[in-house]
């Protein structure tokens, strides 16, 4: 999907500083995977996470990467012995795995909340949540981003 | 692939869609919801600017209410259209006697969807003069590197897929909008200007007289549609 | 000029649950971008929210690159008493703001 000029932005950019060059990287895609593990197992502590609780809503198909409108909901009875703690957003493909951590408790009476989130490729967007009891629920949604037809201008 | 023959074939009044129609649902609800939408912040700012005395005088000093004001504008007097960024300076220089705010500039932006905002659900209201047939001329115009007149996509070929964007029909119908793209509000001569900067065409400098006529014969076309200022859009 | 906005109800019955929706006017630059010329454009985001109703913390988050811009964070509580609802937005290059929202609960 790079166009030429796209390519040759990226490649004048590698040749000037370093950052650029993980963008032509052939191993993107597992450094992204092995960053993407990291940032879970930070949050996790190594403790499994099962599948199940928590209700991650994306669009499938985003109109655009930059504000993708996403709301998370736990099912939990938020009493002072059981509740939500935290509510992490990570995604597959950006640069860096986190999104959103949020850390509530009791109090909110519902363990939900929505935000707007940037998504820069076609992939996974995972909600983790983290409960009382230390056990870890998610839910995870695979979306697409279009691409917009005509872009403004050299930004990359 | 560009194989499109120049029909120049207008949209019938009674198919014409505004660009809200061709949004996912989750980005029409971020238009929707007053509270949430991003350029409320440019309303709120807009609201302080127009009250605020510049000069000799705020906006607020002279007008009550501009309720209907933005579906008349661009406006022609003299021979010359005249849009309403325009308008709000031409009062600033001449009645308040302060400094025009630039293009695209926050303030700028902010005024004008104040304003905008006071006729959203209203309907377009444009006849037809010299200054709009010069803006259909343009309109119909083959330019750029892709050889390519805004009406091959937006009359013959909307609702088509171009990269994997819908092309819409362009209707003016929400300016200012906070644009997803630019993450940012911007006006109708920024959006124009991107769509020259993506036919590969020099564009018109802001406030040109060429992107004011474009701008009457786009309202002209939308005539009877209703605003939707401020609108968001992909 | 407008720098962040708050949606709340301004009054609740006891133990209601409310909605609170906060947005903060702000680029969120990511610090991946870069200049027509080449250059990085530096990272410049907010970095924490933080809401407190009567001066206890109810809700905190961290925001990363990751955020679209003018950050929307929505979530709930439990209208319990009468108070203050404080809000508060930190961020790189010393960015701070404050809003506060008063709730009368009956």
């Amino acid at each position: 999907m790079t166009s030429r000029r796209q390519f040759l932005l990226l490649t004048c950019g590698a040749l000037a500083a370093g950052e650029a060059v993980a963008q032509l990287d052939p191993n993107i895609a597992a450094k992204r995977e092995a960053a993407l593990r990291a940032a879970i197992g930070k949050i996790t502590d190594g403790k499994p996470i099962r599948t199940g609780k928590v209700k991650l809503q994306v669009p499938p198909l985003i109109d655009n990467g930059n504000t993708v409108p996403l709301a998370v909901a736990v099912e939990s009875p938020m009493t002072a012995e059981n509740h939500v703690k935290a509510i992490h957003v990570l995604t597959e493909k950006n640069p860096q795995p986190y999104v959103l951590s949020a850390h509530l408790g009791p109090r909110a009476g519902r363990a939900s909340l929505s935000t707007r989130a940037r998504i820069a490729d076609t992939g996974r967007v995972i909600a983790i949540a983290q409960m009382s009891d230390g056990s870890f629920w998610q839910d995870s949604v695979s979306v697409v981003v279009t691409l917009s037809a005509c872009l403004e201008d050299g930004l990359i | 692939m560009l194989c499109m023959s120049l029909q120049a074939g207008e949209i019938p009044l009674g198919e014409r869609r505004s660009g809200y129609e061709f949004m996912g649902r989750d980005t029409r609800a971020m238009q929707d919801d007053d509270s949430t939408n991003p350029a409320l912040f440019w309303l709120m700012d807009g609201e302080t600017l127009w009250k605020r005395k510049d000069g000799v005088a705020a906006c607020s000093s002279c007008h009550e209410t501009m309720k209907g004001v933005a579906a008349r504008y661009p406006k022609v007097a003299g021979g010359r259209a005249v849009n309403l960024e325009q308008q709000i300076n031409a009062c600033r220089s001449e009645r308040q006697k302060a400094a025009p705010l630039a293009y695209e500039s926050r303030e700028l932006l902010a005024l004008t969807a104040y304003v905008a905002r006071q006729s959203r659900g209203m309907p377009i209201e444009a006849g037809w003069n010299e200054r709009t047939e010069a803006g259909r001329a343009l309109f119909t115009r083959r330019q750029g590197q892709l050889n390519l007149a805004c009406t091959q996509c937006h009359d013959d070929n909307w609702g088509k897929q171009l990269s994997g964007t819908t092309i819409p029909q362009a209707h003016p119908t929400g300016y200012p909008i906070y644009r997803l793209e630019w993450q940012d509000m911007g006006s109708l001569q920024r959006r124009l200007r991107n769509c020259m900067i993506g036919v590969r065409a020099e564009p018109y400098p802001y406030g040109s007289a060429e992107l004011v006529d474009l701008e009457l014969y786009l309202m002209w076309r939308a005539r009877g549609m209703k605003l939707e200022t401020p609108a968001v859009r992909p | 000029m407008a720098r962040v906005a708050i949606t709340a109800p301004s009054s609740a019955k006891k133990g209601e649950i409310i909605e609170i929706k906060t947005l903060a006017a702000h680029v969120m630059e990511n610090g991946f971008r870069r200049t027509q010329e080449g250059a990085l454009i530096p990272r410049d985001i907010i970095t924490q929210f933080v809401c407190t109703y009567n001066g206890v913390e109810i809700f905190r988050a961290e925001l990363h690159p990751a955020m679209a811009a003018n950050p929307l964070i929505a979530f709930t509580t439990v209208a319990t008493e009468s108070g203050t609802l404080e809000f508060k937005w930190t961020g790189d290059n010393g960015y701070a703001e404050t809003q506060s929202a008063s709730l009368s609960v009956s």
